[in-house]
């Protein structure tokens, strides 16, 4: 278990039996109570395929049922039920090949992180871009590991919606048509795009990315509910 | 098959009084927004509610007549198929038996019709007799559009999915017809102190 | 635009439970106003059951009801679904 913001923590699965999974696809948690009262929610898997392991990478919320018994109750060696890995539609490996834009609201990041680990590790020569919104610095999931990645094959844009240090020269805004030109690819070079998170957030730049021309076809979006998933 | 998650609560679920729980519902004090669609947002000067079908004269109310109608405050448990039950819920609206006074028909059913299409079925005895309300207000205050304002029904002896949100009128019918969730799964008729949730039940 | 609406990705678990394949890339074709889409594209919202709605005209392309015992799924709203 690591923590990744004051309010995040990724948390790591040893899984009898998996069978391997492609970056984007997610699992479905339940949980049983004693007296026979189930919850499920789904989590995207955060990690590249890694034999029997998975991470999941789970934002707290101050009232969710499920999130704060994994952030806070689960200890090593407790067993979780979970089905998966689930999805194809929301899937990259590198046959997709890219350019790929990567566009992640808050948390809507994990899957994305799946991606570009998924790229790290398996070579291919797809060039990515990610940009991330995040309400404040402090709230940047894996940020410290996507400095560390950005390179030649991958370019790390963030925006911060709510609060920015001193001295910062980033976005400080919602994604808008103007940001996404920005950082780009633009449509000619026609991108895959992937775009997670809350369903506020994936309505508004997928209606941007369209109107600067990108195919709606190309643009696959997974939306979180705000039980976050 | 499940196990049982070391030390899992799930959402509190309080004590209740045996006697006032239907077998199988959990209580809550949340109230969970659950829909079968986009929540529409018809403005008040659009807005009517009629009554359609089987009577000699089908009757229309703007939202100013409607709101001009006798209404009365309500207070009662609601139960929701999902196994959430909520004690005491307030409400404010009209029933059903002050906007059918003076209709003559000889329907037997009625089917309640909602913007954005949803539909449920009930016998015509199941909205009479001071058992069913056009409610408008919640808690005090106008029905929130994500639980169905301006306006939606309540018939809270019957699951909650039987007390359709964004309800535009009620049509009286000679036959019964399944509405949207009845036809695929849900009972028919779906009392839940019979648990009736679902076909067969 | 709700912000509870999910979209198909939400029921990937479920609907590969019941076809026993992937059914996110599985194509609809709405009986409605006849547009396709893969069925992670489409819209979800969570009532007493589970709708999939058409992202363009907004009809119900699918209902799914769920108890312990089974699962009911209404397919009335799509014309065609390739797998």
């Amino acid at each position: 278990m690591a923590p990744e913001t004051a309010h995040v923590k990724t948390i790591g699965f040893d899984v009898q039996g998996w069978l391997g999974h492609r970056a984007g696809q997610h699992v479905d948690v339940r949980l049983t109570a004693e007296d026979g009262y189930q919850a499920e929610r789904s989590y995207s898997i955060a990690s590249a395929p890694d034999g029997d392991r998975i991470e999941l990478t789970v934002e707290r919320l101050d009232d969710g049922e499920v999130s704060p018994y994994l952030t806070d109750e689960l200890t090593p060696g407790d067993r979780i039920e979970l089905r998966g890995p689930v999805g194809g539609y929301f899937v990259w490996e590198p046959a997709v090949g890219g350019p790929v834009l990567l566009v992640g609201g808050g948390s809507g990041v994990v899957p994305l992180m799946a991606m570009i680990r998924t790229r790290a590790a398996d070579g291919g020569d797809a060039e990515m871009r990610l940009l991330l919104s995040s309400r404040s610095w402090d709230d940047v999931i894996y940020r410290d590991e996507l400095a560390g990645l950005a390179g030649d094959w991958l370019t790390v844009a963030h925006t911060l919606t709510r609060s920015q240090p001193a001295g910062w020269t980033g976005y400080g805004r919602r994604v808008d048509a103007e940001m996404l030109t920005e950082v780009g690819p633009g449509p000619d070079a026609r991108p895959q795009v992937y775009l997670c998170g809350p369903t506020p957030f994936v309505e508004a730049v997928a209606e941007a990315l369209v109107s600067l021309g990108h195919e709606p076809h190309r643009i696959k979006t997974e939306r979180f509910g705000p039980t976050g998933g | 098959m499940s196990f049982i998650s070391r030390g899992f609560r799930g959402r509190p679920r309080s004590d209740a009084d045996p006697s006032r729980l239907p077998p199988g519902q959990y209580l809550t004090t949340d109230y969970p927004v659950l829909s079968a669609g986009p929540t529409p947002h018809t403005p008040l000067d659009r807005w009517d509610f009629q009554i359609v079908g089987e009577l000699a004269e089908p009757r229309r109310w703007t939202w100013d007549e409607f709101r001009a109608l006798p209404s009365e405050e309500v207070v009662k448990d609601i139960h929701c198929v999902t196994k959430w039950s909520k004690f005491d819920t307030h409400w404010r609206g009209v029933s059903i038996d002050t906007l059918l006074d003076g209709v003559d028909t000889s329907a037997g059913y009625v089917v309640q019709y909602a913007d954005g299409g949803y539909t449920t079925n009930l016998p015509l005895q199941d909205v009479t007799g001071g058992k069913a309300w056009v409610v408008y207000d919640s808690d005090g205050a106008p029905l929130a559009a994500e639980h169905g304002g301006p306006a939606r029904m309540l018939v809270p002896h019957l699951y909650f999915w039987k007390s359709a949100k964004w309800v535009r009128g009620l049509r009286l019918q000679a036959e019964d017809e399944p509405g949207f969730w009845e036809r695929n799964g849900y009972n028919n008729y779906g009392d839940p102190w019979r648990e009736q949730r679902y076909w067969g039940d | 635009m709700d912000a509870l609406m999910l979209d198909g990705n939400a029921v990937a678990g479920l609907l590969q439970e019941v076809f026993a394949v992937e059914m996110t890339t599985a194509v609809g074709t709405c009986d409605h106003c006849g547009r396709s889409e893969p069925i992670g594209a489409v819209r979800v919202f969570r009532g007493a059951g589970t709708v999939l709605r058409c992202p363009h005209c907004n009809n119900a392309l699918v209902k799914i009801v769920k108890n312990e015992t089974g699962i009911w799924i209404g397919l009335g709203g799509v014309r065609a679904l390739k797998i």
